[in-house]
């Protein structure tokens, strides 16, 4: 299972590290280090490494680099899914998942990953039961505590740790009970060159923000459950309700959490809102190109839409650009040569294009 | 105020004057100095002389201050073990705390103490807390086990620990459960042999109600566990996959993988037929499309796993295709993960898309990736042969963009293409040729040298430009020297009249101004060839290749199975065995795919067919030793038949004759009134044979009525050879399943144990399907009769005499070899049958210099039970004509490998002797498939 966790900046330093078995030195990073250095780019490094004695299983969050030693043979999505509930909970109790964050709690922190892992064995990683055991910092805590002497470690078992809810602490109250639901869809689409759509999806997820006092059981159904290709729920749904009667069932969390995703991938279902056309042409004899998109809103769909990004990913070889887009601000930035547009306008023409003069070396 | 000030350093020694804070009066200022201490200790720096200081500390009752002081402990008791000591009555108290957090924190502090003095004192408040009243005491004191086990082995085991935690997965918690299986799991894995994990249906439906209550991480404890069990029927198998099907749409895909992992192995022992079989597979998918679109680490795990099952059963995602299209953001290794699972699915329905996408990548930015894009499109080529040409003219276009890179690649697959499709994509060698100047890669260099040397005779320039390549013969890598060698000499036994002065010049670099002892030897062998018979060089050198198998990089198949078992793993990952990586051997259990074991099957298969022996089989009472009975128990109660269903093996003693003829005779006449023609005198002519052995031959032969011929057992190893072991065997082909029968004697004095078989490369692929199972040891004088199952997937080199099979067979007293010769015939396939007008066409579009002609003399049959005979045996005949008085028989069969053989007969009535004609692209198969004619017709 997980023996250590070395939380590594991006200019290379371990800044953090914590050891649930034997102590591993640090010299087991320098095998990181060198994996890093061969993919050039932060986000290409291997997330599995092998080195003689070890294997480094990494993710690269906000920043941060997160390498777990492990020796046994474990599954690796096992150690990947827990790296990012470390991250979760690290956003969830810092607000952000950064060194400085990291720095400035870092006693927290080694009391998190305490509580989080035992012997490499997960421990307790639902937010609700870890805000139960250690309470997350504010500033009016941190006064209280000064004064009254008391910590920020609570000293009595969390209720739901046992329970057939974990997830959920007991004795919650709320003057104004409320439940707010998000729905996120993101289409994931391949247009290729003539404009026609080659693949097309929506990855979707229903986020909850749930303050209701007591043991609520909630149940949500669809206008047409069917168009759901394939959901993961959150543990709190009962899977046999949905199976039979294709409703969601269940007894939610306290505060924020994912209900469920989904995709929908019937290419037919799938509709893009707005067109994308583009055209490159390099001038004969020169190093210079144009480039050309043209982005406009579908007519055909139900609602209108309120704004538009367009991040074009410059390959390396291109210098410098000259932009000219007909509506919006752009900017580009000629480290990561990425060329961000932003198009806000809640009624939009007919079609936008801009054009792009981009120098080559 | 925030932790960072915990990092700030005053000149003073930060030691003494941590020492001195902690040694203060003030509670809150201790709590502040431990904190200090541990944000130290984070960064890696060394505050363990402060251990007396912060161990002080430890007897509070603030909560924190004693959490901070066991997070110092764990980290720092090891250096300084004999001050750890003085910490261990406060964990006894601890343990003892009304405070069930406490009793836990303190269970699991001690545990990771690794200090061996410690642990002695931790067995009896461990004890304590396993059966403590609180399942969070008891979930903490499971894991804590596995940690004392980890650092004393010997105790947990005296101190009777690992019954407890056994007893642990019955509790009523699930948590605990999941606990105890993951602390278990731990402990087992390193003792391979021990039983510790004894898992019954009982307790795998404890398991499963655990599995739905669990948190997620037990979970996957649990299903890793599962995964371990073999049930023993189809019946369990599909009672559990219904019950962890579920898991599919768990939130965690570490959850999800596992549950694919018990599904897709229990799956091994459904049916096909069953509709829940059908079920399963079309649940299977989606959540393996929906890993994709996570993370990219956990997509290139998921990724990697993916491609083990598209290999195992291509049908789950066969409609797949284009969530594995690339995305311009997905880093480098999720592309080329994911453009390898697009070869793979790559069929003639989906091509079309395939190579569009393929194409696009090809001039994409990122070298490596159009690399491995522009070799894709040659092994869907390969793959697919509808698609071909339109490879070849994408490749071609590719070749146009002049891109430097692209173009190397092209030509290394275009040379595989040739290599796959002989004559026919011949045309784009000139374009090739064009681009000859701007190669600079020794393995597209080495492939365009072959591309000319093979096709030397097309190409007018050959020789110039052979001749450039020649002038820095010295400054290329040995892989080009070497193909310009072979090139140049092909090119002289193509041309000898204009090229002698180049042969010459190449030989002499490469014997003479060499040092790489492989150039200097190839160079010499050509040169004599060359010297002292031209005509044998050419039958060398210009030999028909035979044609490259159709995907090079698979798995192979046991091992692709073993990887199966091992799904979401590291081994899933790296695509090994954990044998091969795993630190130590730790941990080297060798698992493998459970047997299908139908129940529901009929007796007629040839598995269960012990079960249709007489009922004399199962006695009540255990018969004296040496006594048949006694042997068909032995046979029986055998250890459980883990091994490849087709194995069937018998217990041959002096005795057995005496029943054993009657048996044969009786069930022969009563039961099987129609045996197979052939089969019959085969068995009649068996030199050795039992009564018993051709019982079971016999049964297991009913389903197979058109079985082929079986040739008479032969002795392939005699005894003196082999230090006793006396090795007797013949092939046999039913409905589609070639097998090798063998017969194992034991002529030495002592017992031999152990056995196993290997094959060497031959000319068809040949290779055990199973590995060879003798179930109990081989006692001196005993024989068993063992029916190895084959398959021709196996990796191919051409043999001379071309059915010459290579056997290694290892016991435990020694490794024999032995060699054998196969007859043709098993390889003949069961859709051997060719339309009449393909046969047409066919025939004369092989040209006639690959006809052979054969005479088959003293063969008194008619036209129509010679072709009954020949049908039985694969060999179909597709028309009959009469001309002249004479009968001719039209037929048609293929080898395993695709090779068609067409052949004719013509049969003049009154006459025993038959012609026989063959033609076939392969011509050198012609003489063995007169063998087999021979064979067949005679027997």
């Amino acid at each position: 299972m997980i023996h250590s966790l070395f939380l590594i900046n991006c200019s290379g330093d371990i800044f953090l590290e914590k050891h649930w078995k034997s102590v591993v030195s640090q010299s087991v990073c320098d095998y990181f280090f060198e994996a890093q250095e061969k993919a050039a780019d932060v986000e290409n490094v291997p997330p599995v490494i092998s080195t003689p004695h070890h294997y480094l299983i990494s993710i690269y969050r906000d920043k941060l680099f997160f390498v777990s030693v492990i020796q046994t043979e474990v599954p690796p999505l096992f150690v990947i899914e827990f790296l990012h509930r470390v991250a979760d909970t690290f956003q969830d109790y810092f607000g952000e998942c950064s060194e400085a964050a990291i720095k400035d709690n870092v006693v927290i922190v080694y009391e998190l990953l305490e509580e989080m892992l035992d012997n490499g064995f997960p421990l307790a990683t639902e937010s609700n039961i870890l805000k139960e055991l250690i309470k997350p910092p504010t500033i009016l805590r941190s006064v209280v505590n000064s004064i009254t002497g008391s910590s920020n470690v609570g000293d009595t078992l969390p209720t739901g740790q046992l329970s057939n809810i974990p997830w959920r602490r007991a004795g919650v109250k709320y003057t104004n009970n409320e439940a707010y639901f998000d729905v996120v869809e993101e289409i994931d689409a391949i247009i290729d060159k003539s404009g026609s759509t080659v693949f097309a999806e929506i990855q979707g997820v229903i986020d909850a923000c749930i303050k209701l006092s007591g043991m609520p059981d909630l149940s949500l159904s669809f206008m047409n459950p069917r168009l759901l290709d394939d959901v993961s729920f959150h543990p709190c749904i009962r899977f046999k309700r949905w199976e039979s009667e294709r409703v969601l069932s269940f007894i939610p969390p306290d505060g924020n959490f994912r209900l469920i995703s989904y995709r929908v991938s019937s290419q037919n279902l799938v509709a893009i809102p707005v067109y994308v056309k583009h055209s490159i042409s390099f001038k004969e004899n020169s190093s210079c190109g144009r480039f050309d998109i043209t982005i406009g809103p579908k007519q055909n769909m139900g609602k209108t839409i309120e704004g538009i990004t367009v991040t074009v990913h410059m390959p390396k070889v291109v210098l410098n650009m000259n932009l000219t887009p007909t509506q919006g601000s752009y900017t580009f930035d000629p480290v990561t040569k990425v060329q961000p547009l932003q198009i806000k306008s809640t009624n939009m023409g007919c079609g936008e294009n801009y054009t792009t003069k981009a120098p080559k070396s | 105020m925030t932790d960072s000030k915990y990092f700030t350093t005053t000149k003073k020694g930060e030691i003494f004057e941590l020492k001195a804070e902690l040694n203060s009066d003030k509670k809150e200022k201790k709590k502040e100095a431990v904190k200090k201490v541990i944000a130290s200790m984070t960064v890696g720096k060394d505050v363990s002389a402060l251990f007396p200081d912060v161990v002080n500390c430890m007897q509070t009752d603030n909560l924190e201050l004693k959490k901070l002081v066991y997070l110092y402990l764990m980290n720092y008791a090891k250096s300084q073990p004999d001050m750890a000591i003085m910490a261990v009555n406060t964990f006894v108290k601890d343990c003892e705390d009304p405070n069930p957090l406490i009793r836990a924190l303190a269970v699991r502090t001690m545990g990771c103490i690794r200090v061996d003095k410690i642990t002695e004192y931790l067995c009896e408040p461990l004890r304590k807390c396993l059966k403590d009243e609180d399942p969070y005491v008891r979930k903490t004191a499971a894991v804590c086990v596995a940690k004392l086990h980890d650092i004393n082995a010997q105790l947990v085991e005296d101190q009777g620990f690992l019954d407890t935690l056994k007893d642990l997965i019955s509790d009523s918690n699930p948590m605990v459960v999941a606990n105890a299986v993951a602390a278990l799991s731990e402990i087992a894995e390193s003792h391979p042999s021990s039983n510790l994990l004894d898992l019954n249906p009982q307790s795998i439906n404890k398991l499963l109600t655990a599995l739905n209550e669990c948190t997620e991480w037990g979970q996957i404890f649990i299903l890793d566990c599962l995964a371990n069990y073999t049930p023993k029927d189809d019946r369990e198998a599909q009672s559990i996959c219904e019950r962890v099907t579920p898991r599919l749409s768990h939130a965690n895909s570490a959850v999800v993988l596992s549950a694919v992992k018990v599904l897709m192995k229990f799956m091994e022992m459904l049916s096909k037929d069953l509709d829940y079989y059908g079920t399963l597979l079309k649940k299977l998918a989606p959540p393996l499309v929906t890993l994709l679109s996570a993370e990219p680490e956990l997509q290139y795990v998921a990724l990697r796993n993916i491609n083990l099952i598209v290999q195992k059963r291509p049908e789950i995602l066969k409609h797949e295709m284009k969530v594995f299209f690339v995305k311009y953001n997905d880093p480098i290794y999720v592309k080329l993960e994911k453009l390898d699972i697009m070869i793979r699915l790559a069929s003639q329905a989906n091509i079309a898309q395939v190579l569009a996408e393929l194409k696009e990548y090809a001039t994409e930015v990122d070298v490596d990736f159009v690399r491995k894009a522009v070799r894709a499109i040659g092994r869907c080529a390969i793959k697919v042969e509808q698609s071909a040409e339109r490879c070849v003219s994408t490749l071609l276009d590719l070749i146009q963009t002049k891109v430097n890179y692209v173009v190397q690649e092209a030509i290394v697959v275009i040379k595989d293409i040739f290599r796959k499709y002989p004559n026919k994509y011949e045309s784009v060698i000139a374009t090739l040729c064009e681009n000859l100047d701007s190669l600079d890669e020794p393995e597209a260099r080495a492939a365009m040298i072959w591309i000319v040397g093979e096709y030397a005779e097309r190409i007018d320039n050959a020789d110039e430009l052979l001749e450039s390549f020649l002038e820095g013969f010295h400054d290329e890598s040995t892989q080009v020297q070497l193909q310009l060698l072979t090139a140049i000499v092909k090119l002289f036994l193509k041309k000898p009249t204009e090229t002698q002065e180049l042969v010459q010049q190449v030989l002499s670099l490469a014997t003479q101004d060499s040092d790489n002892p492989d150039l200097r030897d190839r160079g010499y062998i050509y040169w004599r060839l060359l010297s002292t018979d031209p005509v044998a060089a050419k039958e060398v050198v210009l030999a028909e290749k035979p044609l490259i198998s159709e995907e090079t990089d698979l798995i192979e198949p046991t091992l692709l199975d073993e990887l199966i078992c091992y799904i979401g793993t590291l081994a899933s990952v790296y695509h090994k065995p954990p044998s091969a990586f795993v630190e130590g051997g730790r941990g080297v259990v060798h698992k493998s795919l459970p047997p299908r074991t139908a129940s529901s099957e009929s007796t007629e298969s040839p598995e269960t067919a012990p079960a249709g022996a007489p009922p004399g089989e199962q006695p009540d009472v255990i018969p004296a030793q040496g006594d048949l009975l006694g042997d068909l128990l032995n046979l029986d109660l055998g250890p459980p038949v883990s091994g490849p269903p087709l194995t069937t093996s018998s217990v041959q003693m002096g005795a057995v004759d005496l029943l054993g003829g009657g048996l044969d005779s009786l069930i022969g006449d009563n039961n099987f009134g129609a045996p197979p023609a052939a089969a019959v005198p085969a068995r009649v002519g068996a030199p050795i044979g039992s009564g018993l052995s051709d019982l079971f031959d016999l049964t297991s032969g009913v389903g197979t009525l058109s079985g082929s011929y079986v040739a008479p057992k032969a002795v392939w190893l005699p005894a003196m050879k082999a230090k006793g072991l006396e090795i007797s065997g013949t092939f046999t082909r039913q409905v589609g399943s070639i097998s090798m029968d063998l017969q194992l004697t034991n002529k030495a004095l002592q017992v031999m144990t152990d056995f196993a078989i290997q094959f060497n490369r031959n000319s068809f692929g040949l290779a055990p399907a199973a590995p060879l199972q003798v179930h109990a040891p081989l006692s001196p004088n005993q024989t068993v009769e063992i029916s190895l199952p084959l398959n021709t997937v196996g990796s191919v080199m051409k043999m001379e005499p071309l059915n010459n099979l290579q056997v290694a067979v290892k016991n435990n007293i020694d490794v024999f070899y032995f060699s054998t010769l196969y007859p043709l015939h098993v390889l003949f396939v069961e859709d051997g049958k060719m339309d009449r007008q393909m046969f047409l066409a066919t025939w004369k579009d092989i040209p006639n210099e690959n006809e052979a002609q054969f005479q088959i003399r003293d063969c008194p049959l008619n036209a129509e039970t010679a072709s009954s005979k020949l049908q039985s045996s694969n060999i179909f005949t597709i028309a009959k004509r009469n001309v002249e008085g004479q009968d001719m028989l039209y037929q048609s069969l293929k080898l395993t490998n695709g090779i068609w053989v067409l052949a004719e007969l013509r049969i003049q009535p009154g006459n025993p002797s038959f012609t026989l004609s063959l033609k076939c692209r392969a011509p050198e198969v012609s003489q063995h498939v007169y063998q087999a004619y021979e064979t067949i017709l005679k027997n």
